[in-house]
């Protein structure tokens, strides 16, 4: 048996296994002296027991997270970052920069710091602001009006248009308001 | 089981050339270890509890449960091809994996692919705001039976931080016969990337285009909203598909006889083959949908997405109703697409 990894530009030809994926893999079988070629995908090539031929590692978003993960100015990760893990679900960062994977919720608060960074080289961001969802997220929908309508009132504010200012005081109060009385009626219209 | 998902009429808007629009969800629940890491017990647990969940959703819904190890491979294969799961959820093992999916094939949800749940809208043509409002509506009904691993700064938490925020991805799978033709595609392609979309194959991730069908989608997911994210992907792929009729303008204008005599030499191959590969047949098709497009070629009955399906081998073996080998599946292929083609009554 021998084999190499070929990438194709030109044309793109299909696995013969699976006939989905692209092919990469040239495997030549030579049974009783009569010899068979086939390309094959990585995949089915791997499922047919020939992939520790090869000698490319895969190219994957797990792979190349892993190694932005690994990465610092030294190129080592720190022992106290190495040793770090999630104590909710055990997962350790190392096991995170190998797979690019994390464990459970509780990894984010657990790795924040590390995370913070990666995740704004990846997304070029770290703020959500996106969709909230209506039951875990209740108090934060309307943490996120609240801040809209405050940052309207600041805003009439500087302008010097107060009656406009007014409005969204009142807005505001009328939010703020809400949740006492939603937990038993001890509201008294102000914070 | 209806052989063909209803996006694949074909009756959306610019269906000529955006196949289809798709809104996928990554949602995990809260305090529970991500499939990867799942042992027996959690992923039973965890497993009850969303099949429990999307039962509960009601008739309006319509969706179908099914446990992975209850389908056939063969039959797990042509979720995939139909574009209704992504090749990895059928990745051994499939001990608790599932998938539900609606009649109409047009929503369907993976559970414990890499993250514990995907909901999936699938649409004919441009219809991204449909499907994310189809999604939206979805995922509240899920949220109100299910804890969601949510933050307040980073939006829903996943398995992979690639995904985090909006844990969106809104693509369209595109067919651009013309842009290839004219040696566009990979100009229009490289300035894509430089707006961070990702284009891609047939079958996503670390699939080639094969048949000038492209895959576009946001490449982040963090950042902005839903709503921004589908816009800026819809405006884009209108933008494309300008590009793309602007191309068989020129094509038509400038290569009449050059460009029939190609269509017409596909349309005979399909016709009178006896043997062909699935992509001799995707490139060949890929044609004839373009000379159909430009009224070069008879209509069909079947519309492009089902012939093309009709190509893949786990369809192809379905259809067949027993496994059948590389050297059989390129007869049978030959064999439904002559017929199919020449409208008569398929072998199914």
């Amino acid at each position: 048996m021998e084999h190499n990894s070929e990438p194709r530009q030109d044309r793109v030809k299909l696995c013969q296994r699976c006939e989905s994926r692209p092919a990469s893999v040239h495997v030549s079988t030579v049974v009783n002296g009569e010899k068979f070629d086939r390309l094959l995908c990585e995949e089915c090539a791997r499922q047919e027991g020939a992939y520790h031929f090869m000698l490319i590692p895969q190219f994957t978003i797990q792979h190349v997270l892993g190694g932005l993960i690994g990465a610092s100015p030294t190129g080592q990760l720190r022992q106290a970052v190495v040793d770090k893990s999630c104590p909710v679900c055990g997962y350790s960062y190392k096991q995170f920069a190998e797979t690019g994977r994390l464990g459970c919720d509780h990894c984010y608060d657990a790795f924040h710091e590390e995370l913070e960074p990666l995740v704004k080289r990846l997304h070029g961001s770290v703020e959500h602001h996106g969709k909230v969802p209506k039951r875990a997220g209740q108090n934060i929908l309307q943490q996120r009006t609240l801040d809209e309508l405050r940052r309207k009132m600041q805003d009439a504010i500087a302008r010097e248009a107060f009656e406009e200012a007014a409005k969204w005081r009142d807005e505001i109060r009328v939010l703020e308001g809400q949740p006492q009385q939603d937990q038993g009626g001890h509201s008294d219209g102000a914070l | 089981m209806a052989p063909f998902s209803a996006w694949m009429q074909a009756k959306g808007p610019d269906a000529d050339i955006v196949l289809s629009s798709r809104i996928r969800l990554a949602r995990n629940l809260k305090n529970t270890v991500f499939p990867n890491r799942l042992n027996d017990e959690s992923a039973k647990k965890m497993l009850d509890q969303i099949e429990w969940a999307i039962g509960d959703l009601g008739s309006g819904w319509n969706m179908h449960f099914q446990k992975l190890d209850s389908l056939s491979p063969i039959h797990r294969q042509v979720q995939v091809e139909k574009h209704l799961i992504s090749p990895a959820l059928i990745e051994e093992p499939v001990k608790y994996k599932a998938l539900a999916v609606d009649e109409k094939e047009s929503i369907s949800i993976m559970v414990n692919e890499e993250d514990h749940l995907r909901i999936q809208i699938l649409l004919s043509g441009l219809q991204l705001k449909e499907a994310w409002t189809i999604a939206d509506q979805l995922d509240d009904v899920l949220e109100q039976r299910l804890d969601y691993a949510y933050d307040n700064h980073s939006g829903y938490l996943t398995a992979c931080p690639t995904n985090i925020g909006t844990a969106m991805r809104a693509s369209v799978m595109v067919h651009l016969p013309a842009l290839v033709l004219t040696r566009q595609a990979s100009q229009v392609f490289t300035t894509l990337a430089q707006i961070g979309m990702v284009v891609r194959g047939l079958y996503g991730e670390g699939s080639d285009a094969v048949g000038n069908i492209f895959q576009i989608s946001n490449q982040v997911s963090l950042g902005l909203s839903e709503e921004e994210f589908i816009h800026n992907l819809a405006t884009v792929t209108q933008q494309i598909v300008g590009r793309e009729r602007h191309a068989r303008q020129y094509l038509q204008d400038n290569a009449g006889v050059v460009l029939t005599d190609r269509v017409e030499r596909a349309w005979g191959l399909l016709t009178h083959a006896r043997i062909m590969s699935s992509e001799e047949a995707l490139r060949l098709l890929s044609e004839v949908k373009l000379g159909q497009d430009l009224n070069l070629l008879p209509q069909t009955e079947s519309t492009f997405t089902q012939l093309t399906l009709l190509t893949r081998p786990g369809f192809l073996q379905s259809l067949a109703g027993h496994e059948l080998q590389a050297a059989e599946r390129d007869q049978i292929r030959a064999q439904f697409l002559r017929s199919k083609l020449r409208g008569e009554s398929g072998p199914e």
